[in-house]
């Protein structure tokens, strides 16, 4: 298989399953647009490793299909939330949002084909392992590497707290 | 043909558009928020899309950063849910349409 038509596969596959997390026909249950959502990650992954971006492909299905998306069905679980209820749609605000939305991606879309980005560029020879992208980390961007963990430490006090059931 | 740095980014723009149809039309709650995740995976798909095509290793390094407060944001977000969700007893939001407790 080419690399093309390997894109081509995984574009589709990405495209499709975030198309089913947001507008499925066949379930309105949330546990659905969640397994669809863990297919999209998986093809974004795809899409990493063809842009020789390794380590980011195996950090994403890591953390993001294996701890953000367990931790999102763990809630949907939790909360036990069934089917979305059929309340009355305002079929006028619908067809709105979705004209506007098609509008942006039109929009979009001549934007990045009319710009002529990849005129002059060179040939791409970036190869994203893990040691180079190491040491950036660790030597340019160490700051915000700290700043992350406080961020993170600060995320886990959050949520402990607003998890507790009386606020005295 | 070769596949350009023009297919990943319209990949990248029809999946937040994806997703900002998500947060537009779908009215339970954790189905906007997973939609703000794809929005987020979009921009992740650009960002490592232009750091192949310019030979830059930053954009990769955004992209970690970017997963990471992804990961803090959505705990976050989550334990708001389940907290209105005590609250309320209700996921939909057309409910929600107060300020007050």
């Amino acid at each position: 298989m080419t690399q093309e038509m390997l894109f081509y596969i995984f574009a589709f596959l990405t495209l499709a399953c975030g198309l089913l997390v947001v507008a499925n026909p066949f379930s309105r249950n949330p546990v659905t647009s969640a397994m669809f959502l863990v297919l999209t990650i998986v093809g974004l992954a795809g899409l990493f490793v063809l842009l020789h971006a390794y380590f980011l492909a195996a950090v994403q299905i890591l953390v993001y299909a294996g701890a953000v998306m367990v931790l999102f069905l763990f809630v949907i679980m939790l909360l036990n939330v069934k089917e979305e209820e059929r309340r009355k749609i305002k079929r006028f605000g619908l067809v709105a949002g979705v004209i506007c939305v098609g509008a942006l991606a039109f929009m979009f879309g001549k934007a990045i084909t009319d710009s002529g980005l990849s005129a002059n560029l060179p040939a791409p020879t970036l190869e994203g392992v893990t040691a180079p992208l190491g040491k950036a980390l660790f030597q340019d961007f160490l700051l915000p590497f700290e700043v992350l963990s406080v961020l993170l430490l600060v995320a886990m006090v959050g949520v402990i707290l607003l998890s507790k059931k009386e606020l005295k | 043909m070769t596949v350009t740095l023009e297919h990943y980014l319209v990949v990248s723009a029809l999946l937040f558009s994806l997703g900002l149809l998500g947060v537009i039309a779908r009215r339970n709650l954790l189905i906007i928020y997973m939609s703000l995740e794809l929005m987020l995976n979009a921009a992740n798909l650009a960002l490592v899309a232009f750091s192949r095509f310019n030979n830059n290793l930053n954009g990769q390094v955004m992209v970690f950063f970017i997963i990471t407060v992804a990961a803090a944001e959505v705990a976050v977000g989550l334990a708001l849910i389940v907290a209105l969700y005590r609250r309320r007893q209700t996921a939909h939001v057309e409910d929600l349409t107060t300020m007050k407790l």
